[in-house]
Protein backbone atom coordinates (compact mmCIF):
# COMPACT_ATOMS: atom_id res chain seq x y z
CA UNK A 1 0.00 0.00 0.00
CA UNK A 2 2.90 2.33 0.77
CA UNK A 3 3.94 2.49 -2.90
CA UNK A 4 0.50 3.47 -4.07
CA UNK A 5 -0.09 6.41 -1.70
CA UNK A 6 -1.06 9.58 -3.51
CA UNK A 7 1.39 12.42 -3.10
CA UNK A 8 1.08 14.99 -0.34
CA UNK A 9 0.54 17.79 -2.88
CA UNK A 10 -2.30 15.90 -4.58
CA UNK A 11 -3.82 14.98 -1.22
CA UNK A 12 -3.79 18.55 0.03
CA UNK A 13 -5.26 19.83 -3.23
CA UNK A 14 -8.38 17.74 -2.62
CA UNK A 15 -8.70 17.68 1.18
CA UNK A 16 -8.42 20.01 4.18
CA UNK A 17 -6.72 18.53 7.23
CA UNK A 18 -7.90 19.11 10.80
CA UNK A 19 -5.39 18.30 13.51
CA UNK A 20 -5.47 17.95 17.25
CA UNK A 21 -2.25 17.65 19.22
CA UNK A 22 -1.86 16.06 22.63
CA UNK A 23 1.45 16.74 24.30
CA UNK A 24 2.55 15.02 27.50
CA UNK A 25 5.21 16.79 29.52
CA UNK A 26 7.04 15.29 32.49
CA UNK A 27 7.63 17.96 35.13
CA UNK A 28 11.12 18.47 36.55
CA UNK A 29 10.04 18.28 40.18
CA UNK A 30 12.32 16.51 42.66
CA UNK A 31 9.69 13.92 43.49
CA UNK A 32 6.75 12.06 42.02
CA UNK A 33 3.19 13.38 41.79
CA UNK A 34 1.80 11.54 44.81
CA UNK A 35 4.80 10.27 46.79
CA UNK A 36 8.32 11.28 47.78
CA UNK A 37 10.19 8.98 45.38
CA UNK A 38 12.93 10.63 43.32
CA UNK A 39 12.41 11.00 39.57
CA UNK A 40 15.93 10.81 38.17
CA UNK A 41 16.21 9.70 34.55
CA UNK A 42 18.25 6.56 33.96
CA UNK A 43 18.24 5.14 37.50
CA UNK A 44 18.55 1.38 37.99
CA UNK A 45 15.18 -0.39 37.48
CA UNK A 46 12.72 -0.27 40.40
CA UNK A 47 14.98 1.75 42.71
CA UNK A 48 12.63 4.77 42.76
CA UNK A 49 9.44 3.14 44.01
CA UNK A 50 7.48 2.96 47.25
CA UNK A 51 4.18 1.44 48.42
CA UNK A 52 2.23 4.42 47.01
CA UNK A 53 3.55 4.36 43.44
CA UNK A 54 3.52 0.55 43.44
CA UNK A 55 -0.15 0.68 44.40
CA UNK A 56 0.29 -1.50 47.47
CA UNK A 57 -2.73 -1.93 49.77
CA UNK A 58 -3.12 0.71 52.47
CA UNK A 59 -0.88 3.31 50.84
CA UNK A 60 -2.24 6.81 50.39
CA UNK A 61 -1.25 9.46 47.84
CA UNK A 62 -0.56 13.13 48.67
CA UNK A 63 -0.31 15.72 45.89
CA UNK A 64 3.06 17.33 45.20
CA UNK A 65 2.46 21.08 45.74
CA UNK A 66 5.19 22.11 43.36
CA UNK A 67 3.63 20.04 40.56
CA UNK A 68 0.37 21.95 41.05
CA UNK A 69 2.30 25.22 40.93
CA UNK A 70 4.00 24.14 37.67
CA UNK A 71 0.65 23.12 36.19
CA UNK A 72 -0.82 26.54 37.00
CA UNK A 73 2.21 28.35 35.56
CA UNK A 74 1.98 26.28 32.34
CA UNK A 75 -1.74 27.08 32.12
CA UNK A 76 -1.11 30.79 32.61
CA UNK A 77 1.71 30.85 30.03
CA UNK A 78 -0.73 29.23 27.58
CA UNK A 79 -3.25 32.02 28.28
CA UNK A 80 -5.62 29.57 29.99
CA UNK A 81 -8.25 30.05 32.65
CA UNK A 82 -7.23 28.40 35.92
CA UNK A 83 -9.93 26.34 37.63
CA UNK A 84 -11.06 27.73 40.98
CA UNK A 85 -11.77 24.17 42.12
CA UNK A 86 -11.00 20.86 40.50
CA UNK A 87 -10.52 17.22 41.35
CA UNK A 88 -8.26 14.38 40.40
CA UNK A 89 -10.00 11.36 38.87
CA UNK A 90 -9.31 7.69 38.45
CA UNK A 91 -8.96 6.45 34.90
CA UNK A 92 -9.54 2.73 35.22
CA UNK A 93 -7.83 0.26 32.93
CA UNK A 94 -5.97 -3.00 33.25
CA UNK A 95 -2.50 -2.76 31.88
CA UNK A 96 0.67 -3.61 33.78
CA UNK A 97 2.25 -0.18 33.19
CA UNK A 98 0.11 1.07 36.11
CA UNK A 99 0.35 -1.20 39.15
CA UNK A 100 -2.78 0.36 40.70
CA UNK A 101 -4.94 -0.68 37.73
CA UNK A 102 -5.87 2.96 37.33
CA UNK A 103 -4.07 6.14 36.43
CA UNK A 104 -4.70 9.16 38.63
CA UNK A 105 -5.60 11.91 36.19
CA UNK A 106 -8.18 14.63 35.71
CA UNK A 107 -11.38 14.13 33.79
CA UNK A 108 -13.98 16.86 33.32
CA UNK A 109 -12.30 19.34 35.68
CA UNK A 110 -8.86 20.16 34.24
CA UNK A 111 -6.79 22.65 36.22
CA UNK A 112 -6.33 24.85 33.13
CA UNK A 113 -8.58 25.37 30.11
CA UNK A 114 -9.47 27.69 27.19
CA UNK A 115 -6.09 29.10 26.21
CA UNK A 116 -4.02 29.60 23.09
CA UNK A 117 -0.48 29.61 21.77
CA UNK A 118 0.60 31.65 18.74
CA UNK A 119 3.11 29.91 16.51
CA UNK A 120 4.97 31.14 13.47
CA UNK A 121 5.46 29.35 10.15
CA UNK A 122 7.33 31.12 7.33
CA UNK A 123 6.66 34.48 8.95
CA UNK A 124 2.92 33.81 9.23
CA UNK A 125 1.28 33.55 12.66
CA UNK A 126 -1.17 30.74 13.46
CA UNK A 127 -3.16 30.78 16.69
CA UNK A 128 -3.43 27.30 18.16
CA UNK A 129 -6.29 27.09 20.64
CA UNK A 130 -5.68 25.12 23.81
CA UNK A 131 -8.65 23.15 25.06
CA UNK A 132 -7.17 22.05 28.35
CA UNK A 133 -4.05 21.25 30.34
CA UNK A 134 -4.52 18.72 33.09
CA UNK A 135 -2.45 17.00 35.76
CA UNK A 136 -1.80 13.29 35.82
CA UNK A 137 0.97 10.77 36.45
CA UNK A 138 3.29 8.92 34.11
CA UNK A 139 3.22 5.14 33.71
CA UNK A 140 5.90 2.46 34.14
CA UNK A 141 8.15 1.27 31.34
CA UNK A 142 7.82 -2.21 29.83
CA UNK A 143 10.37 -4.41 28.12
CA UNK A 144 8.80 -7.07 25.93
CA UNK A 145 10.57 -10.42 25.92
CA UNK A 146 10.34 -12.94 23.10
CA UNK A 147 8.76 -12.30 19.72
CA UNK A 148 10.21 -9.95 17.16
CA UNK A 149 12.42 -6.96 18.01
CA UNK A 150 11.06 -6.15 21.43
CA UNK A 151 7.56 -5.33 20.17
CA UNK A 152 4.54 -6.07 22.30
CA UNK A 153 3.01 -8.13 19.48
CA UNK A 154 4.11 -11.73 19.76
CA UNK A 155 5.98 -11.21 23.04
CA UNK A 156 5.99 -14.12 25.50
CA UNK A 157 5.96 -11.91 28.57
CA UNK A 158 6.96 -8.43 29.68
CA UNK A 159 9.24 -6.92 32.32
CA UNK A 160 8.14 -3.72 34.04
CA UNK A 161 10.17 -0.97 35.71
CA UNK A 162 8.04 1.35 37.85
CA UNK A 163 10.61 4.14 38.32
CA UNK A 164 8.63 6.29 35.87
CA UNK A 165 5.22 5.37 37.31
CA UNK A 166 3.92 8.39 39.19
CA UNK A 167 6.18 11.09 37.70
CA UNK A 168 4.11 14.29 37.43
CA UNK A 169 2.77 14.71 33.92
CA UNK A 170 0.88 17.57 32.32
CA UNK A 171 -1.22 16.72 29.27
CA UNK A 172 -1.83 19.69 26.99
CA UNK A 173 -4.62 19.24 24.46
CA UNK A 174 -5.36 21.57 21.54
CA UNK A 175 -8.70 22.20 19.90
CA UNK A 176 -8.84 21.02 16.27
CA UNK A 177 -6.44 23.10 14.19
CA UNK A 178 -8.15 23.92 10.91
CA UNK A 179 -7.51 26.32 8.06
CA UNK A 180 -3.77 25.71 7.85
CA UNK A 181 -4.17 23.75 4.61
CA UNK A 182 -0.88 22.50 3.19
CA UNK A 183 0.97 24.08 6.10
CA UNK A 184 -0.82 21.97 8.72
CA UNK A 185 2.11 19.58 9.32
CA UNK A 186 4.50 22.55 9.59
CA UNK A 187 2.12 24.23 12.05
CA UNK A 188 2.09 21.04 14.12
CA UNK A 189 5.88 21.01 14.25
CA UNK A 190 6.05 24.73 15.03
CA UNK A 191 3.49 24.29 17.82
CA UNK A 192 5.48 21.54 19.50
CA UNK A 193 8.75 23.51 19.10
CA UNK A 194 7.16 26.69 20.46
CA UNK A 195 5.57 24.81 23.34
CA UNK A 196 8.93 23.25 24.15
CA UNK A 197 10.65 26.67 24.23
CA UNK A 198 7.84 28.05 26.40
CA UNK A 199 8.19 25.18 28.89
CA UNK A 200 11.97 25.60 28.89
CA UNK A 201 11.50 29.29 29.68
CA UNK A 202 9.21 28.36 32.60
CA UNK A 203 11.82 25.85 33.83
CA UNK A 204 9.10 23.29 34.57
CA UNK A 205 10.45 20.39 32.50
CA UNK A 206 13.59 19.15 30.79
CA UNK A 207 11.43 18.81 27.64
CA UNK A 208 13.82 16.27 26.10
CA UNK A 209 11.81 14.54 23.39
CA UNK A 210 14.55 11.95 22.83
CA UNK A 211 14.41 11.01 26.52
CA UNK A 212 10.63 10.93 26.54
CA UNK A 213 10.11 13.87 28.90
CA UNK A 214 7.98 15.42 26.14
CA UNK A 215 5.82 13.22 23.93
CA UNK A 216 3.29 14.02 21.23
CA UNK A 217 0.20 12.32 19.83
CA UNK A 218 -1.08 13.62 16.50
CA UNK A 219 -4.80 13.36 15.78
CA UNK A 220 -5.65 14.03 12.19
CA UNK A 221 -8.68 13.88 9.94
CA UNK A 222 -9.44 15.02 6.42
CA UNK A 223 -12.50 16.68 4.97
CA UNK A 224 -13.16 17.26 1.27
CA UNK A 225 -11.98 20.76 0.39
CA UNK A 226 -14.58 23.36 1.26
CA UNK A 227 -16.58 21.00 3.49
CA UNK A 228 -17.16 22.11 7.06
CA UNK A 229 -17.67 18.59 8.37
CA UNK A 230 -14.75 16.97 10.21
CA UNK A 231 -13.80 13.54 8.92
CA UNK A 232 -13.01 10.42 10.96
CA UNK A 233 -9.78 10.92 12.84
CA UNK A 234 -6.85 8.70 13.63
CA UNK A 235 -4.63 9.13 16.66
CA UNK A 236 -0.95 8.58 15.92
CA UNK A 237 1.10 7.78 19.01
CA UNK A 238 4.81 7.59 19.65
CA UNK A 239 5.72 10.74 17.71
CA UNK A 240 8.77 11.71 19.64
CA UNK A 241 10.78 14.24 17.70
CA UNK A 242 9.94 17.55 16.05
CA UNK A 243 10.72 16.19 12.59
CA UNK A 244 8.48 13.20 13.24
CA UNK A 245 5.55 15.42 14.18
CA UNK A 246 5.68 16.97 10.72
CA UNK A 247 6.48 13.73 8.90
CA UNK A 248 3.76 11.73 10.67
CA UNK A 249 1.16 14.40 9.89
CA UNK A 250 2.20 14.48 6.21
CA UNK A 251 2.07 10.70 6.04
CA UNK A 252 -1.41 10.53 7.54
CA UNK A 253 -2.64 13.18 5.09
CA UNK A 254 -1.43 11.07 2.15
CA UNK A 255 -2.64 7.79 3.62
CA UNK A 256 -6.12 9.03 4.49
CA UNK A 257 -6.47 10.85 1.15
CA UNK A 258 -5.57 7.63 -0.65
CA UNK A 259 -8.27 5.68 1.21
CA UNK A 260 -10.90 8.39 0.81
CA UNK A 261 -10.18 8.76 -2.90
CA UNK A 262 -10.66 5.01 -3.24
CA UNK A 263 -14.01 5.33 -1.50
CA UNK A 264 -12.75 3.48 1.58
CA UNK A 265 -13.73 4.92 4.92
CA UNK A 266 -11.20 5.82 7.60
CA UNK A 267 -11.14 3.63 10.67
CA UNK A 268 -11.15 5.53 13.96
CA UNK A 269 -8.10 3.95 15.55
CA UNK A 270 -4.80 4.38 17.29
CA UNK A 271 -1.84 4.23 14.93
CA UNK A 272 1.84 3.84 15.68
CA UNK A 273 4.52 6.02 14.08
CA UNK A 274 7.69 4.32 12.93
CA UNK A 275 10.58 6.75 12.85
CA UNK A 276 12.81 4.41 10.79
CA UNK A 277 10.42 3.68 7.93
CA UNK A 278 8.42 6.93 8.09
CA UNK A 279 5.02 5.25 8.11
CA UNK A 280 2.18 4.74 10.58
CA UNK A 281 0.68 1.33 11.20
CA UNK A 282 -2.60 0.31 12.75
CA UNK A 283 -2.55 -0.15 16.51
CA UNK A 284 -4.91 -2.24 18.50
CA UNK A 285 -8.54 -1.71 17.70
CA UNK A 286 -10.01 -0.99 21.08
CA UNK A 287 -13.74 -0.70 20.68
CA UNK A 288 -14.48 -0.29 24.38
CA UNK A 289 -11.18 1.25 25.45
CA UNK A 290 -12.85 4.61 26.00
CA UNK A 291 -14.83 3.06 28.78
CA UNK A 292 -12.39 4.12 31.48
CA UNK A 293 -15.11 4.51 34.11
CA UNK A 294 -13.65 7.75 35.42
CA UNK A 295 -14.69 8.78 38.90
CA UNK A 296 -13.40 11.37 41.39
CA UNK A 297 -10.36 10.10 43.27
CA UNK A 298 -11.58 9.42 46.80
CA UNK A 299 -8.07 9.39 48.30
CA UNK A 300 -7.27 12.97 47.30
CA UNK A 301 -9.07 16.15 48.28
CA UNK A 302 -9.91 18.76 45.62
CA UNK A 303 -7.38 21.32 44.40
CA UNK A 304 -8.68 24.87 44.80
CA UNK A 305 -5.96 27.38 43.92
CA UNK A 306 -6.73 30.73 45.54
CA UNK A 307 -7.05 33.67 43.17
CA UNK A 308 -4.26 35.39 45.10
CA UNK A 309 -1.90 32.49 44.46
CA UNK A 310 -2.78 32.41 40.76
CA UNK A 311 -2.26 36.19 40.47
CA UNK A 312 1.08 35.87 42.23
CA UNK A 313 2.21 33.12 39.86
CA UNK A 314 1.00 35.11 36.88
CA UNK A 315 2.92 38.21 37.94
CA UNK A 316 6.09 36.15 38.26
CA UNK A 317 5.87 34.51 34.82
CA UNK A 318 8.84 35.09 32.51
CA UNK A 319 8.24 37.41 29.55
CA UNK A 320 6.05 35.83 26.82
CA UNK A 321 7.92 33.97 24.09
CA UNK A 322 7.01 36.45 21.34
CA UNK A 323 8.19 39.38 23.42
CA UNK A 324 11.34 37.52 24.31
CA UNK A 325 12.11 36.66 20.70
CA UNK A 326 11.57 40.26 19.62
CA UNK A 327 13.92 41.40 22.39
CA UNK A 328 16.55 38.80 21.46
CA UNK A 329 16.37 39.85 17.80
CA UNK A 330 17.03 43.46 18.82
CA UNK A 331 19.77 42.49 21.27
CA UNK A 332 21.44 40.28 18.70
CA UNK A 333 21.03 42.74 15.84
CA UNK A 334 19.59 40.09 13.51
CA UNK A 335 17.54 41.04 10.45
CA UNK A 336 13.98 39.66 10.17
CA UNK A 337 15.24 37.13 7.65
CA UNK A 338 18.11 36.04 9.87
CA UNK A 339 15.78 35.66 12.84
CA UNK A 340 13.30 33.67 10.75
CA UNK A 341 16.10 31.28 9.78
CA UNK A 342 17.11 30.98 13.42
CA UNK A 343 13.52 30.11 14.41
CA UNK A 344 13.13 27.72 11.48
CA UNK A 345 16.39 26.00 12.44
CA UNK A 346 15.09 25.68 15.98
CA UNK A 347 18.22 27.45 17.20
CA UNK A 348 16.86 30.29 19.37
CA UNK A 349 17.62 28.69 22.73
CA UNK A 350 20.91 27.22 21.50
CA UNK A 351 22.10 30.64 20.31
CA UNK A 352 20.91 32.23 23.53
CA UNK A 353 22.99 29.75 25.53
CA UNK A 354 26.01 30.15 23.23
CA UNK A 355 25.86 33.93 23.54
CA UNK A 356 25.59 33.54 27.31
CA UNK A 357 28.81 31.53 27.15
CA UNK A 358 30.60 34.51 25.64
CA UNK A 359 30.20 34.22 21.85
CA UNK A 360 29.00 37.08 19.66
CA UNK A 361 25.45 36.59 18.33
CA UNK A 362 26.61 36.60 14.70
CA UNK A 363 29.24 33.93 15.34
CA UNK A 364 26.75 31.81 17.30
CA UNK A 365 24.24 32.17 14.47
CA UNK A 366 26.84 31.28 11.84
CA UNK A 367 27.76 28.00 13.53
CA UNK A 368 24.26 26.88 14.60
CA UNK A 369 22.25 27.96 11.58
CA UNK A 370 24.76 27.35 8.80
CA UNK A 371 27.24 24.70 9.90
CA UNK A 372 25.36 22.61 12.45
CA UNK A 373 21.87 22.78 10.90
CA UNK A 374 23.34 21.39 7.69
CA UNK A 375 24.97 18.62 9.68
CA UNK A 376 21.74 17.83 11.58
CA UNK A 377 19.79 17.68 8.31
CA UNK A 378 22.27 15.35 6.66
CA UNK A 379 22.31 13.13 9.76
CA UNK A 380 18.50 13.19 9.94
CA UNK A 381 18.42 14.36 13.56
CA UNK A 382 17.18 17.42 15.44
CA UNK A 383 19.63 20.28 15.88
CA UNK A 384 19.22 19.91 19.65
CA UNK A 385 20.13 16.23 19.41
CA UNK A 386 23.56 16.80 17.89
CA UNK A 387 26.18 15.68 20.40
CA UNK A 388 27.55 19.19 20.88
CA UNK A 389 26.67 21.76 23.53
CA UNK A 390 26.39 25.56 23.34
CA UNK A 391 29.39 25.69 25.71
CA UNK A 392 31.46 23.67 23.23
CA UNK A 393 30.43 25.92 20.34
CA UNK A 394 31.44 28.92 22.44
CA UNK A 395 34.79 27.25 23.23
CA UNK A 396 35.48 26.69 19.52
CA UNK A 397 34.67 30.30 18.69
CA UNK A 398 36.93 31.39 21.56
CA UNK A 399 39.78 29.44 19.94
CA UNK A 400 39.06 31.26 16.66
CA UNK A 401 38.98 34.62 18.44
CA UNK A 402 42.29 33.84 20.13
CA UNK A 403 43.84 33.14 16.72
CA UNK A 404 44.62 29.55 17.61
CA UNK A 405 42.46 28.21 14.80
CA UNK A 406 40.70 29.78 11.83
CA UNK A 407 37.15 29.16 10.55
CA UNK A 408 38.31 26.41 8.23
CA UNK A 409 40.07 24.54 11.05
CA UNK A 410 37.09 25.24 13.29
CA UNK A 411 34.96 23.12 10.96
CA UNK A 412 37.33 20.23 11.57
CA UNK A 413 37.08 20.83 15.32
CA UNK A 414 33.26 20.64 14.99
CA UNK A 415 33.66 17.33 13.19
CA UNK A 416 35.91 16.05 15.96
CA UNK A 417 33.58 17.10 18.77
CA UNK A 418 30.57 15.61 16.93
CA UNK A 419 32.54 12.39 16.44
CA UNK A 420 33.00 12.15 20.19
CA UNK A 421 36.71 12.98 20.24
CA UNK A 422 36.35 15.18 23.29
CA UNK A 423 36.33 18.87 24.13
CA UNK A 424 37.36 21.39 21.43
CA UNK A 425 40.85 22.02 22.88
CA UNK A 426 41.50 18.27 23.01
CA UNK A 427 40.37 17.88 19.39
CA UNK A 428 42.70 20.69 18.31
CA UNK A 429 45.58 18.95 20.09
CA UNK A 430 44.85 15.39 18.97
CA UNK A 431 44.18 16.34 15.36
CA UNK A 432 47.09 18.80 15.28
CA UNK A 433 44.83 21.61 14.07
CA UNK A 434 46.35 24.70 15.66
CA UNK A 435 47.31 27.42 13.20
CA UNK A 436 51.01 27.90 12.72
CA UNK A 437 51.81 31.19 14.38
CA UNK A 438 55.53 30.43 14.32
CA UNK A 439 56.84 33.25 12.09
CA UNK A 440 59.81 31.10 11.09
CA UNK A 441 57.67 28.37 9.54
CA UNK A 442 55.36 30.93 7.99
CA UNK A 443 58.39 32.85 6.63
CA UNK A 444 59.68 29.76 4.88
CA UNK A 445 56.29 29.10 3.31
CA UNK A 446 56.10 32.73 2.17
CA UNK A 447 59.55 32.48 0.61
CA UNK A 448 58.44 29.40 -1.29
CA UNK A 449 55.29 31.22 -2.49
CA UNK A 450 57.30 34.26 -3.66
CA UNK A 451 59.69 31.99 -5.53
CA UNK A 452 56.83 30.19 -7.26
CA UNK A 453 54.99 33.42 -8.14
CA UNK A 454 57.66 35.98 -9.06
CA UNK A 455 55.27 38.09 -11.16
CA UNK A 456 52.84 38.48 -8.23
CA UNK A 457 55.69 39.40 -5.90
CA UNK A 458 56.80 42.04 -8.41
CA UNK A 459 53.34 43.65 -8.47
CA UNK A 460 53.33 43.90 -4.69
CA UNK A 461 56.78 45.45 -4.73
CA UNK A 462 55.30 47.98 -7.18
CA UNK A 463 52.74 48.90 -4.51
CA UNK A 464 49.80 46.82 -5.73
CA UNK A 465 48.91 45.41 -2.33
CA UNK A 466 45.69 43.92 -3.66
CA UNK A 467 47.78 41.30 -5.43
CA UNK A 468 48.82 39.89 -2.05
CA UNK A 469 45.74 37.67 -2.06
CA UNK A 470 47.31 35.27 -4.56
CA UNK A 471 50.40 34.82 -2.36
CA UNK A 472 48.30 34.42 0.81
CA UNK A 473 46.29 31.72 -0.97
CA UNK A 474 49.46 29.90 -1.97
CA UNK A 475 50.81 30.07 1.59
CA UNK A 476 47.53 28.85 3.09
CA UNK A 477 47.57 25.93 0.66
CA UNK A 478 51.18 25.17 1.54
CA UNK A 479 50.28 25.24 5.25
CA UNK A 480 47.22 23.03 4.65
CA UNK A 481 44.99 25.80 5.94
CA UNK A 482 46.67 25.88 9.33
CA UNK A 483 47.75 29.49 9.22
CA UNK A 484 46.25 32.77 10.27
CA UNK A 485 45.56 34.54 6.98
CA UNK A 486 45.81 37.96 8.61
CA UNK A 487 49.27 37.25 9.96
CA UNK A 488 50.38 35.85 6.59
CA UNK A 489 49.29 39.06 4.92
CA UNK A 490 51.26 41.13 7.41
CA UNK A 491 54.38 39.05 6.86
CA UNK A 492 54.04 39.12 3.02
CA UNK A 493 53.73 42.89 2.98
CA UNK A 494 56.58 43.22 5.47
CA UNK A 495 58.83 41.15 3.25
CA UNK A 496 58.00 42.83 -0.06
CA UNK A 497 57.53 46.49 0.82
CA UNK B 1 -36.63 4.34 36.82
CA UNK B 2 -32.99 3.51 36.06
CA UNK B 3 -32.45 -0.09 35.18
CA UNK B 4 -29.25 -1.84 34.40
CA UNK B 5 -29.48 -4.49 31.72
CA UNK B 6 -27.87 -7.87 31.68
CA UNK B 7 -25.72 -6.79 28.73
CA UNK B 8 -24.50 -3.72 30.60
CA UNK B 9 -23.53 -5.86 33.58
CA UNK B 10 -21.73 -8.25 31.28
CA UNK B 11 -19.86 -5.33 29.69
CA UNK B 12 -18.90 -3.84 33.06
CA UNK B 13 -17.78 -7.22 34.36
CA UNK B 14 -15.67 -7.57 31.26
CA UNK B 15 -14.06 -4.16 31.82
CA UNK B 16 -13.37 -5.06 35.44
CA UNK B 17 -11.97 -8.47 34.40
CA UNK B 18 -14.58 -10.27 36.49
CA UNK B 19 -15.84 -13.51 35.02
CA UNK B 20 -19.58 -13.96 35.44
CA UNK B 21 -21.56 -16.91 34.13
CA UNK B 22 -25.20 -16.70 32.99
CA UNK B 23 -26.58 -17.67 36.39
CA UNK B 24 -24.51 -14.99 38.10
CA UNK B 25 -25.60 -12.37 35.58
CA UNK B 26 -29.26 -13.28 36.20
CA UNK B 27 -28.65 -12.90 39.91
CA UNK B 28 -26.61 -9.67 39.92
CA UNK B 29 -28.32 -7.55 37.25
CA UNK B 30 -31.59 -7.09 39.20
CA UNK B 31 -29.64 -6.43 42.42
CA UNK B 32 -27.68 -3.63 40.77
CA UNK B 33 -30.93 -2.19 39.45
CA UNK B 34 -32.27 -2.00 42.98
CA UNK B 35 -29.13 -0.18 44.12
CA UNK B 36 -29.46 2.31 41.27
CA UNK B 37 -33.08 2.93 42.19
CA UNK B 38 -32.11 3.63 45.78
CA UNK B 39 -29.47 6.13 44.64
CA UNK B 40 -32.02 7.73 42.32
CA UNK B 41 -34.39 8.35 45.20
CA UNK B 42 -31.62 10.27 46.98
CA UNK B 43 -31.15 12.35 43.84
CA UNK B 44 -34.85 13.26 44.01
CA UNK B 45 -34.43 14.62 47.51
CA UNK B 46 -31.26 16.60 46.75
CA UNK B 47 -32.29 20.08 45.72
CA UNK B 48 -30.37 22.30 43.33
CA UNK B 49 -28.59 24.11 46.15
CA UNK B 50 -26.98 20.88 47.38
CA UNK B 51 -23.80 20.24 45.42
CA UNK B 52 -22.79 16.68 44.57
CA UNK B 53 -20.42 15.30 47.19
CA UNK B 54 -17.39 13.25 46.33
CA UNK B 55 -15.54 13.62 49.63
CA UNK B 56 -16.77 13.22 53.17
CA UNK B 57 -14.57 16.00 54.54
CA UNK B 58 -14.68 19.59 53.23
CA UNK B 59 -10.92 19.99 52.80
CA UNK B 60 -9.00 21.31 49.79
CA UNK B 61 -5.34 21.84 48.88
CA UNK B 62 -3.63 19.18 50.92
CA UNK B 63 -0.17 19.32 49.40
CA UNK B 64 3.18 17.72 50.06
CA UNK B 65 6.56 19.49 49.97
CA UNK B 66 8.61 18.48 46.93
CA UNK B 67 11.23 16.74 49.06
CA UNK B 68 12.70 13.34 48.22
CA UNK B 69 12.04 10.56 50.71
CA UNK B 70 13.84 7.24 50.66
CA UNK B 71 12.41 4.71 48.23
CA UNK B 72 12.27 0.97 48.73
CA UNK B 73 15.26 -1.00 47.51
CA UNK B 74 14.68 -2.96 44.32
CA UNK B 75 14.76 -6.16 46.40
CA UNK B 76 12.04 -4.83 48.71
CA UNK B 77 9.97 -3.56 45.78
CA UNK B 78 10.14 -6.91 44.04
CA UNK B 79 9.67 -9.01 47.18
CA UNK B 80 5.93 -9.33 46.63
CA UNK B 81 6.17 -10.06 42.93
CA UNK B 82 5.24 -13.59 41.85
CA UNK B 83 8.07 -13.42 39.30
CA UNK B 84 10.87 -11.02 38.47
CA UNK B 85 13.73 -10.85 36.03
CA UNK B 86 16.45 -8.27 35.33
CA UNK B 87 15.33 -6.37 38.47
CA UNK B 88 11.90 -5.88 36.88
CA UNK B 89 8.41 -7.20 37.54
CA UNK B 90 7.67 -10.06 35.21
CA UNK B 91 4.11 -9.95 33.90
CA UNK B 92 2.21 -12.36 31.66
CA UNK B 93 1.85 -11.67 27.98
CA UNK B 94 -0.02 -8.37 27.63
CA UNK B 95 -1.67 -8.86 24.24
CA UNK B 96 -3.70 -11.99 24.75
CA UNK B 97 -6.56 -13.66 22.98
CA UNK B 98 -7.94 -10.53 21.39
CA UNK B 99 -4.78 -10.11 19.26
Amino acid sequence: MTESLISYDDAIAAFDPAMGLEVHVELNTNTKMFCGCAVEFGAEPNTQTCPTCLGLPGSLPVINGRAVESAIRIGLALNCEIAAWCRMARKNYFYPDMPKNFQTSQYDEPIAFDGYLDVEVDGETFRVEIERAHMEEDTGKSLHVGGATGRIQGADYSLVDYNRAGIPLIEIVTRPITGAGAKAPAVAKAYVATLRDLLLGLDVSDVRMEQGSMRCDVNLSLAPKGSEVLGTRTETKNVNSLRSVERAARYEVSRQATLLTDGTSILQETRHWHEDTGVTTSGREKSDADDYRYFPEPDLVPVAPSREWVAELKAALPEPLRVKRARLQTDWGFTDLEMRDVVASDAVVLIEQTVAAGTTPQAARKWWVAELTRRANSDGVELTELPITPAQVAAIQALVDAGEINDKLARQVFEGVLAGEGEPAAVVASRGLAVVSDDGALGEAIDRAIEANPDVAEKIRDGKHAAAGALIGAVMKDMKGQADAGRVRELVLEKLT
Amino acid sequence: MPEITRDEVRHLADLARIELDDAELDHIAPQLSVILESIASIAEVAAAEIPPTSHAIPLTNVFREDVVRPSLTAEQALSGAPASEQQRFSVPRILGDEQ
